[in-house]
């Protein structure tokens, strides 16, 4: 039987039949008319529109940036058992379990204590409390770890008093662990939010716990949405020889094997562990903006020695090697050696096609850090650098960077800025290659800059967040995915000219 | 009682007894064993109340409902997330509402604009940075048709007045400057958002646009919200039937296609769920007549097209019976190819608006079986019509929860489900076939003659793909 020829939206609505209908369906549109559409697509891409275009301050266009609930829940699913609880309005768990679902292709469970406007009149103490109960009977979690949307903010839900109140009414057991955090919307980005749960659940399941020194080594990720970073450095301290606690562990629940089973919590920080984070030797951070309250916390009051180190770029993964050989006493072994002999090589390798090549990036604070760091030691040229969650520290920090080295001179930082800001810059100073989540497409579009997809979310590609970015493999990674747009692009512009080269 | 009935409400029981006893009491009132015939009154399911906190409702909001889905694909309006910036962020071109213009010029649709709070909005109030930021826009956006004011939770907590910023504007700019309360608290789910919309398109838009001339074969397609170019492959019968769609709600729409409905002779309404309001509205008003259609499915097709030619004359009758003639083959081939690969194999649905009771005639007619559906937030209404097309002793769920749908997949074993992003991931590590019944996962269009052949191909690479037996199992 001859198989029949399916023609999706992909094919069918560029067939003549859609497109007449297209064209007639304007009669109804009342639209503006062809070339007015152009005058004014083509003005979108001056001077002039990019100065009406920054001088705006209320209102946010394509912004890189999510509230702080969708990082406090990230965070806490990384706890063995442990259930994320979000006291507020439902809607708002069900968009942080979808924006994840659909960047990591995995499932997420999280509750919503479902406030509606009774909630608003009266506080939402009996959704808390109802939520508790139900949550633990129905799902048995070890922790449920408590956070809040803007409407419980608003309102002024008092998180300690109703969680205690569930404890004395006997809805969930006593010895229960219920870290909690608030989490305004209004304040900052996922970023902090991330911070302040993990702030939360560290000072909450850690009291009392300060004992022996187990000479161990905390590491905290950060809203780190590479699940391949948490499975590289799992290898490279085993490799060191470094015994150390991984505090939420993402990769458990974001990377789990397919057994034909759904396991609610297929993993995480054994809370065991967690709880002796307070006796470790020290803790160390591989992103700084997303735990500067934790660490500030372990500092004061665990006295341990806390050092943020983000290894992305060669440079400063031999910082981080360095300061973490420095705090162990344990030596570098040959193989990490090695693996930076091969990253190296490769980046020798691959110079020719990113040596002058000028980059505007939109991201996170500390990837954009790594990136600008690592795209300097390969002679890249940053040029519009967008962080719509900076702040002056990102500003100041990121100017340092650049400062250090003469490829950084071109740039320029944009903290609080979004990504239609970031589209006049591209059209008033192109680039060669735009770095970015997802929703950068959209710019690729507009420009036509081709895009290399690092950051979070990646909605539009697979599996990228399974490579790491961290490490000499992290470096590797980047410049192969960097190296290899520019190839592709290269093809794609000389395809019927004698340019069109086999061998590169 | 039948034994089919039983045996589902035995297992019902079984799966609620492990809930504490309020959330029992209140869960076994939304799960039924279908009664096609409507005689058992234990049968039926209650809908549209709150969720229980803490159970994992898929519920999503207010918000969800009149930003993601009615006011979201208009296209030529921009579309403020007024409020704190994640919502826009977390619904940013998340439904694939198909549109033609050029982006950020003459039409808007995936975009991300928001008022992004500050603790300062939320302390002095919103309005004078909105006022602002409407200006901004207009200088930005000079082709805006339109400007809608999607509010988030803080905005209805704190007490702004977006409806006299909104007024004050609009007389300023001369374009509708539609403030719309969905504060994600109000009401029970995304329900009460398609409502909030729907109330808002009659005040601010309704009965405004301009429109040469009419015909006797005028008609609105209603609901149809263009995912993955559903509306346009509808639009394409509509046509080819003889019938003049003027307006198109609210997949690839205009702010002018929102003013004009109200000339129309018919209005067509696919989402019932999310549009009957203005529907009900323009009869009372208007006096124009709606119709519900189904274009899921060849059999669903015929009798829809028939259904819709029976309110014109001879020329459209004759025009429905010759585009049935015309695509009948196709269908046929169609089914002829995939129902072999699909014959028997068990369905299980939870989803929303129309899908959980319209898709059912399309999978039938590949030959599978419908053993469970349910709404996130459906009404009775919703049900009435559902009860009908399942089978005697089929699960009915409203407002599901994690636990219920892991548990009666367990016990069902289903060769298929379909539902959403947040359950698709369980299901794949389950092994369970699954697809994204809200997104097309990623496909479509699913609707109409154009889009039946696109969703068969897709339920047989859902249920037959060789990856699911690669699942090794523990024993």
């Amino acid at each position: 039987m001859k198989t029949i020829k399916i023609k999706d939206h992909n094919e069918l609505f560029q067939e003549q039949t859609y497109l007449d209908q297209f064209e007639n369906k304007r009669e109804f549109e009342d639209p503006w008319p062809k070339e007015k559409v152009k005058e004014i697509a083509e003005w979108t891409k001056t001077e002039e529109y990019q100065e009406k275009n920054f001088a705006r301050k209320n209102i946010k266009i394509n912004p890189a940036k999510a509230c702080q609930p969708l990082g406090a829940i990230f965070c806490s699913s990384g706890f063995e058992g442990t259930m994320p609880f979000v006291q507020g309005a439902q809607g708002c768990v069900a968009y942080f379990r979808s924006h994840l679902n659909r960047h990591f292709k995995e499932p997420l469970a999280a509750i919503s204590t479902s406030m509606t406007e009774d909630a608003a009149v009266f506080g939402g103490l009996n959704n808390m409390l109802e939520g508790l109960e139900n949550a633990y009977t129905l799902y048995h979690p070890k922790m449920l770890a408590v956070c809040t949307t803007c409407m419980a903010e608003v309102i002024g839900d008092d998180l300690n008093a109703y969680i205690r109140t569930a404890k004395e009414k006997d809805l969930i057991p006593k010895d229960l662990p219920v870290p909690f955090a608030h989490t305004p919307s209004f304040v900052g980005s996922y970023i902090n939010g991330y911070d302040n749960m993990m702030k939360g659940i560290l000072s909450s399941i850690t009291a009392g716990k300060k004992g022996e020194p187990n000479g161990k080594i905390n590491i905290i990720m950060g809203f780190d949405t590479y699940t391949g970073d948490y499975h590289e450095i799992k290898r490279l301290l085993t490799l060191m020889g470094v015994d150390f606690t991984l505090l939420s562990d993402a990769s458990a629940i974001f990377d789990s094997p397919n057994t034909g089973e759904y396991k609610l919590y297929p993993g995480g920080t054994p809370l065991e562990d967690a709880m002796d984070s307070i006796n470790a030797a020290a803790t160390v951070a591989l992103q700084q903006y997303s735990t500067l309250k934790t660490m500030d916390y372990i500092r004061k009051e665990w006295s341990q020695k806390a050092l943020a180190l983000s290894p992305i770029g060669v440079k400063n993964t031999d910082f981080f090697f360095e300061q973490l050989s420095k705090l162990t006493g344990k030596p570098i072994p040959q193989e990490i050696e090695d693996e930076r002999g091969r990253a190296v090589d490769a980046m020798v390798d691959s110079h020719p096609y990113i040596h002058g090549k000028r980059f505007a990036l939109v991201g996170d604070p500390d990837q954009l850090l790594g990136l600008v760091s690592f795209l300097m030691e390969m002679g890249g040229i940053p040029v519009h650098i967008v962080c719509s969650m900076g702040d002056k520290k990102f500003e100041e920090d990121m100017q340092e960077l650049l400062s250090s080295s003469p490829f950084g001179s071109e740039a320029k930082v944009y903290s609080g800025k979004d990504m239609w800001h970031l589209r006049s810059l591209m059209f008033t100073d192109p680039v060669d290659i735009l770095i970015g989540n997802s929703y950068a497409k959209f710019l690729w579009r507009d420009t036509g800059t081709p895009l290399v997809r690092i950051g979070f979310p990646l909605f539009d590609r697979h599996h990228l967040h399974r490579y790491p970015i961290i490490g000499y493999q992290g470096v590797l990674n980047l410049v192969t995915s960097i190296v290899n747009t520019v190839l592709d692009e290269m093809d794609r512009k000389t395809i019927n000219t004698t340019s069109f080269d086999v061998i590169r | 009682m039948s034994t089919a009935i039983k045996d589902t409400q035995k297992m019902i029981e079984e799966v609620l007894d492990a809930y504490p006893e309020k959330a029992k009491k209140e869960r076994a009132k939304h799960l039924a064993a279908n009664d096609p015939t409507g005689q058992c009154s234990t049968c039926k399911v209650k809908a549209n109340t709150k969720s229980r906190p803490g159970v994992m409702t898929v519920r999503g909001c207010a918000y969800a409902g009149a930003k993601g889905v009615v006011w979201g694909p208009v296209k030529d309006q921009i579309t403020v997330s007024h409020g704190p910036v994640g919502c826009g962020q977390y619904s940013w071109w998340a439904r694939r509402n198909y549109y033609n213009g050029i982006t950020g010029v003459d039409t808007f649709g995936t975009m991300h604009i928001t008022t992004d709070f500050q603790e300062r909005d939320i302390v002095y109030g919103g309005d004078k940075g909105l006022d602002a930021a409407l200006h901004e826009l207009k200088e930005l956006f000079p082709l805006a048709k339109g400007i809608g004011i999607l509010s988030e939770c803080p905005v209805g907590l704190i007490g702004d007045d977006i409806e006299a910023v909104s007024k004050r504007v609009e007389k300023e700019f001369k374009i509708p400057i539609v403030p719309v309360r969905c504060e994600g608290f109000r009401g029970v789910s995304q329900s009460l958002g398609h409502h909030i919309a729907n109330d808002t398109i009659r005040d601010y838009v309704l009965g405004k646009g301009k429109l040469e001339k009419t015909t006797p074969y005028d008609v609105a397609l209603i609901g149809d919200y263009n995912i993955g170019g559903d509306a346009w492959a509808s639009r394409k019968m509509l046509e080819e039937m003889g019938l003049r769609v003027i307006a198109q709600w609210t997949g690839d729409a205009s702010v002018n296609e929102l003013g004009i409905a109200t000339k129309s002779k018919l209005n067509l309404i696919h989402c019932y769920r999310s549009m009957n309001y203005i529907c009900r509205h323009m009869e009372e008003e208007y006096g124009i007549p709606w119709e519900e259609f189904n274009f899921f499915g060849p059999t669903k097709i015929y009798a829809s097209i028939r259904k819709i030619a029976s309110h014109f004359d001879d020329k459209i009758k004759e025009n429905a019976e010759k585009l049935i003639e015309k695509y009948k083959p196709i269908m046929d081939a169609v089914v002829e190819q995939y129902k072999p690969k699909l014959e028997g194999k068990k369905v299980m649905l939870y989803v929303g608006g129309l899908r959980p009771r319209h898709t059912v005639g399309a999978y039938e007619d590949l030959g599978m079986d419908i053993i469970a559906s349910g709404y996130e937030f459906g009404h009775n209404d919703d049900y009435n019509r559902t009860y009908p097309v399942m089978k005697e002793g089929a699960v009915i769920m409203d407002d599901a929860t994690l636990y219920e749908l892991e548990e009666f997949t367990r016990r069902m074993k289903p060769d298929m489900v379909g539902a959403g992003i947040k359950e698709k991931y369980s299901y794949h590590k389950m092994g369970v076939p699954f697809r994204q019944m809200h997104s097309w996962d990623y496909s479509g269009p699913y609707h109409g003659f154009d889009g039946f052949p696109v969703f068969a191909r897709d339920m047989d690479m859902t249920v037959n793909n060789p990856s699911w037996n690669l699942i090794r199992r523990k024993k």
